[in-house]
């Protein structure tokens, strides 16, 4: 398998994300652009533009219609993914920081950033779907602050109204979407900040990685720790491959003291661990700055 | 009675204040006189005299405490009488003014030598009466409940015959078994266990654990507690080669404070002010204490006054057989003391002007045979006495001086002269057949420097001296354990000596072996255009690794064979092959950011460590095989130091160590039909752990799958089925482009 490399995005990347077909593959990026590459020969189909900050979180629904997107800007944008106007924007007061569309596609959950006074907070909006998508309502669907440790990543669990988040501590929690209630937690999922927290398929799993160097799959129900993978580097992205029995780890040092390090201190590798075993199976090298974020498909892709 | 201001006496309200009793209060506050016999003195051995005589004795014996500062007058003497005779009765008390006084009265004239045949002996009152009151009956002494000690060396009864490594890493203190893959495990582990670093005793009996207070010992299959010695803020340590002494180093001086301990243990008042102390390591009696001496070209060169000197360590060096402990003052002299009684042999240390450095010969196998003979009362001729080298820098006209030393018998075996010499550094074979001094040597100019090696080949007649001369500066030299080759490492990089970070330093590296036949070491070969600067040669010989420590950039490791065309282990180079064509390249490997490189006591592994004391760049230890093949790699954060438990000498004679060589095949054969049966049970445990493992992850997910919302369970069947419902059709086409038909006339 040859790589294909998108080079497209004037500063670092933040997140990736395929669509549920895989044919498509979209970027966020610190340089406040959103672009759609396609995936089977890395052509930039298209950009998003309207953002005025860095893109911190993006995603996109199953049938490949709207893509919702949080910036720095402190505005949560939906887009349309075909035309690539910008159908409605929410504006908050402070950055959102992470952005998930639910199972139905019906709803997005929000976190924003805890900063100048301002509580961090978790919205969670109910989608419009018919008509052409700009009329939405402004007001969300329900809305708390998480207590405790601010919350980083968060995702739809598989029940409905079910969140599941990451928290900058370690913990991971469910929170009750309609109440703002956390069900359940775990206080020592991780020893540092959880960076990525991404679903499996039919989200009766997940997987968190975090700065302590471990990436860990938890049971959405019970938050039980299944698996974990210990690595020798801070950890910035986890994912898990579909239809084959790895997860992929991606990390390295911060980019802030990289200048000061050679490359092979750095560790840019993208690390594929066994599902199971948590055995190292194997390592891509060749990412010259840590690799932020990385998400599977089919065949196994990544990106930093 | 004092009127009282009022006018008002007592009596008017008919209260007597004399009716009160205090005696309770009086009974409280009375201050305690001492007894009145704490200060007074029995003089005994005082001439018999009469009455007449008395005041002029008296006056005489007040004179003499007077003349060593004890200040008593002849009134405050008193001398019985015996009424009979009327002469005195040859003693008499002394009443000091104070305790102290009478102490230090005892101290002044205990055994004073009043006349020729009158000797003092002071006693204090008090003494005499307990003395007196004791009971004289001899009581018989509990003999000690016996407790059975472990075995020290359990650890070599080992059935797989592993060997042992302590790591330190964070706080956390642990002893491995290392062997195969599946018999490494963790034999013990603490936390906390020691302040500063661990270290083993020479033999591996020992553990030695720093600490604020002082060092300690442990040791036994269940790592008790063994020995300590209370050397507070203690730094470093040294043991004798025999693990029977302990040298400690602090850089505080031993101050005693007052109500220390006291006992042969501890540290006495005498002891204050110095650095240095020696123990016996099987009582923990303290031996001895030194004051820690600097160079005093090391305070000079080391640039600035900020600089700390480098306290030159081992500052006390073992003879071999532990029988002597020497110690050089730079410039003046060589200090040999006895062992245990630490006292200077004869009274008298080496005088040798601008001695620098020495070191003692060490014992060779054959030596300690002999020795062992000689004890038995067996020897033929008398063991060999201990060497020293030392040498001493050029001195006003002088020539530099190598020399070679008997010791006890100072007798001086050898000594050479050197020319233009900046520096020497003394190298013994490890059994003692020769002395290597590396002489870096300048030119006239003193603007470049170069190298030549002095060989003394001590066991032949008259000490023969040969030279090897060098153009480049030799940066490591080291011998083969057991052989008579060496290996060094020089340079003639400009960057040398003046080593930032980033820069790596250009080497060659150079074997060189002892010709028999023409009797002269000549070079077996230069590995040109390295980065090695260690060498570290197999405690048994012939292996050598070439390692690149402490570089940011390169971290190499080669492994080299010095006797690849020899099958039969040991017997040392065939001399009919080609002239250092046994000299093979098994294998190079890479340890990122390694600081340390050790071989295991068998020579059959070798550990490569990086330290967090030297940096924090992925720490962690690898053990390799003598092929340079990765047994195992660990990389752990805060990992600080690796060593590997050493041996002591074998037990088995030679005869039987030369029948295991001979049966080797069969040995091996034996083994490696263990080997197999292992390999197959690993395979076959990891199968099952990985089965174990799939199963639990498989009834996991079934559960799951059981217990999903029915949405997704819905959304995902559907999925599914439109997969089903998806009819893969191959079709073949098989479309006939051309038909040519031929016909072929013949």
């Amino acid at each position: 398998m040859r790589p294909i490399l998108l080079q497209g995005h004037e500063r670092s990347l933040t997140q990736i994300k395929f669509n549920a077909e895989g044919d498509l593959l979209f970027s966020s990026s610190k340089d406040s652009v959103i672009n759609v590459w396609f995936s089977h020969n890395g052509e930039r189909l298209g950009t998003y533009e309207g953002h005025n900050g860095a893109v911190w979180s993006i995603d996109v629904d199953t049938q490949s219609r709207f893509l919702v997107s949080g910036s720095a800007d402190n505005t949560l944008r939906l887009w349309s993914v075909q035309s690539g106007k910008c159908l409605y924007t929410w504006e908050f007061t402070t950055a959102v920081k992470r952005v998930a569309f639910s199972e139905d596609d019906e709803q997005i959950v929000c976190v924003t950033e805890q900063r100048m006074g301002y509580q961090g907070a978790i919205r969670v909006f109910r989608i419009n779907r018919d008509g052409d998508g700009t009329d939405q309502s402004e007001e969300p669907e329900s809305f708390f602050n998480p207590i405790g440790s601010k919350a980083v990543v968060c995702a739809f669990a598989q029940t409905p109204n079910l969140i599941v988040t990451g928290h900058e501590s370690g913990k991971i929690a469910l929170f009750d979407a309609k109440t703002g209630e956390e069900v359940l937690n775990n206080e020592r999922a991780h020893m540092d900040v959880v960076t990525d927290l991404q679903l499996s398929v039919d989200r009766s799993y997940f997987i968190t990685s975090s700065k302590d160097k471990t990436a860990r799959i938890h049971d959405t129900r019970t938050l039980m720790v299944i698996k974990t993978f210990s690595t020798e580097t801070p950890l910035n992205s986890a994912a898990i491959a579909f239809l084959k029995p790895y997860v992929l780890l991606g990390g390295g040092q911060d980019a802030m003291s990289v200048t000061t390090t050679s490359l092979r201190q750095g560790k840019f590798e993208t690390r594929f661990w066994h599902k199971i075993f948590e055995e190292e199976v194997g390592r891509v090298k060749g990412h010259f700055g840590p690799v932020n974020t990385a998400k599977p498909y089919g065949d196994l892709e990544i990106e930093d | 009675m004092t009127p009282t201001p009022n006018g008002v006496g007592p009596h008017v309200n008919g209260f007597d204040e004399d009716d009160i009793d205090y005696s309770d209060i009086d009974a409280k506050y009375q201050v305690q006189y001492e007894e009145g016999l704490d200060n007074v003195v029995v003089v005994d051995g005082v001439p018999v005299i009469d009455k007449s005589k008395a005041e002029k004795l008296l006056a005489r014996i007040a004179k003499e405490f007077g003349k060593k500062g004890s200040n008593v007058k002849a009134d405050d003497m008193f001398i019985p009488w015996d009424e009979k005779t009327g002469k005195s009765k040859g003693y008499l008390f002394v009443d000091f003014k104070t305790a102290d006084d009478a102490v230090y009265g005892i101290a002044a004239l205990q055994e004073y030598q009043f006349d020729s045949k009158h000797r003092f002996y002071l006693n204090r009152f008090t003494d005499i009466e307990r003395y007196a009151s004791l009971d004289e009956t001899y009581h018989e002494p509990e003999p000690e409940p016996y407790t059975t000690k472990e075995h020290l060396r359990a650890w070599l009864g080992d059935p797989q015959g592993r060997d042992q490594f302590v790591t330190y890493r964070g706080d956390d203190v642990e002893i491995n078994w290392h062997g195969k893959p599946s018999q490494c495990e963790v034999a013990y582990s603490k936390t906390n266990w020691t302040d500063l670093y661990a270290q083993w005793s020479p033999l591996g009996t020992y553990l030695a654990s720093l600490h604020r207070p002082g060092v300690r010992l442990w040791g036994g299959s269940s790592w008790s507690h063994q020995q300590r010695f209370a050397h507070p803020l203690v730094r470093l340590l040294d043991f004798s080669p025999n693990e029977n002494y302990l040298a400690t180093w602090s850089h505080d001086p031993i101050v005693v404070p007052e109500g220390a301990q006291q006992g042969p243990q501890f540290f006495s008042p005498e002891d204050e002010g110095n650095n240095i102390a020696v123990w016996d390591v099987k009582t923990g009696n303290l031996l001895r204490t030194f004051p820690s001496s600097y160079p005093e070209q090391d305070a000079d060169a080391g640039g600035g006054a900020g600089k700390k000197p480098q306290m030159p360590w081992p500052a006390l060096k073992w003879s071999a057989d532990d029988k002597y402990v020497a110690r050089v003052t730079v410039g003046q002299q060589i200090s040999v003391y006895e062992l245990p009684s630490m006292g200077l042999v004869d009274k008298k240390s080496i005088k040798v002007d601008g001695v620098v450095d020495f070191e003692w010969c060490p014992l060779g196998e054959k030596d300690r045979d002999e020795d062992a003979k000689a004890v038995a009362g067996k020897g033929k001729k008398p063991p060999r006495q201990n060497l020293l080298a030392f040498w001493m820098p050029e001195v006003a006209n002088q020539p530099a001086r190598v020399t070679v030393m008997e010791f006890p018998s100072r007798q001086i075996m050898r000594q050479k002269n050197l020319f233009n010499v900046t520096e020497c550094k003394l190298y013994w074979q490890n059994q003692g057949d020769f002395l290597c001094v590396q002489v870096d040597r300048h030119t006239k100019t003193k603007k470049s420097i170069f190298c030549n090696l002095e060989i003394f080949r001590v066991r032949e007649k008259d000490f023969p001296v040969e030279v090897v001369e060098l153009k480049d500066t030799v940066v490591n030299f080291s011998w083969e354990p057991k052989g008579d080759r060496f290996a060094l490492v020089s340079s003639n990089d400009p960057n040398l000596g003046s080593s930032g970070p980033g820069v790596t330093i250009k080497t060659d590296v150079s074997f060189y072996a002892h010709d028999r036949t023409k009797g002269n070491f000549r070079l077996l070969r230069t590995l040109p255009g390295r980065t090695s600067n260690t060498i570290r040669w197999s405690p048994k010989g012939r292996h050598v690794v070439l390692a690149t420590v402490g570089s940011t950039s390169k971290s190499e490791l080669e492994f080299w064979d010095m006797d690849f065309n020899n099958d039969d282990f040991g017997k040392g180079a065939a001399a009919k092959d080609e002239w250092g064509s046994g000299i093979q390249h098994l294998g190079t490997a890479d340890h990122y950011a390694v600081t340390d490189a050790d071989w295991d006591p068998s020579g059959r592994y070798i550990a490569t460590s990086a330290s967090a004391w030297r940096h924090t760049i992925e720490n962690g230890y690898a053990i390799w095989d003598f092929k340079g093949t990765e047994q195992s790699k660990q990389i752990l954060d805060r990992f600080k130091q690796f060593v590997w438990r050493p041996r002591p000498r074998t037990l088995l004679t030679k005869e039987q160590q030369r029948q295991i060589r001979k049966n080797l095949k069969e040995y091996s054969r034996q083994f490696e039909e263990e080997d197999a049966a292992e390999e197959s049970n690993v395979s076959a445990e990891l199968i099952a752990q990985r089965k174990r493992l799939v199963d639990e992850w498989n009834a996991w997910r079934i559960r799951c799958r059981d217990e999903l919302p029915a949405a997704i369970k819905k959304k995902l069947g559907k999925a599914k089925k439109e997969e089903e419902e998806k009819e893969e059709i191959e079709l073949w086409i098989d479309e006939v482009i051309e038909q040519i038909e031929e016909e072929v006339i013949e």
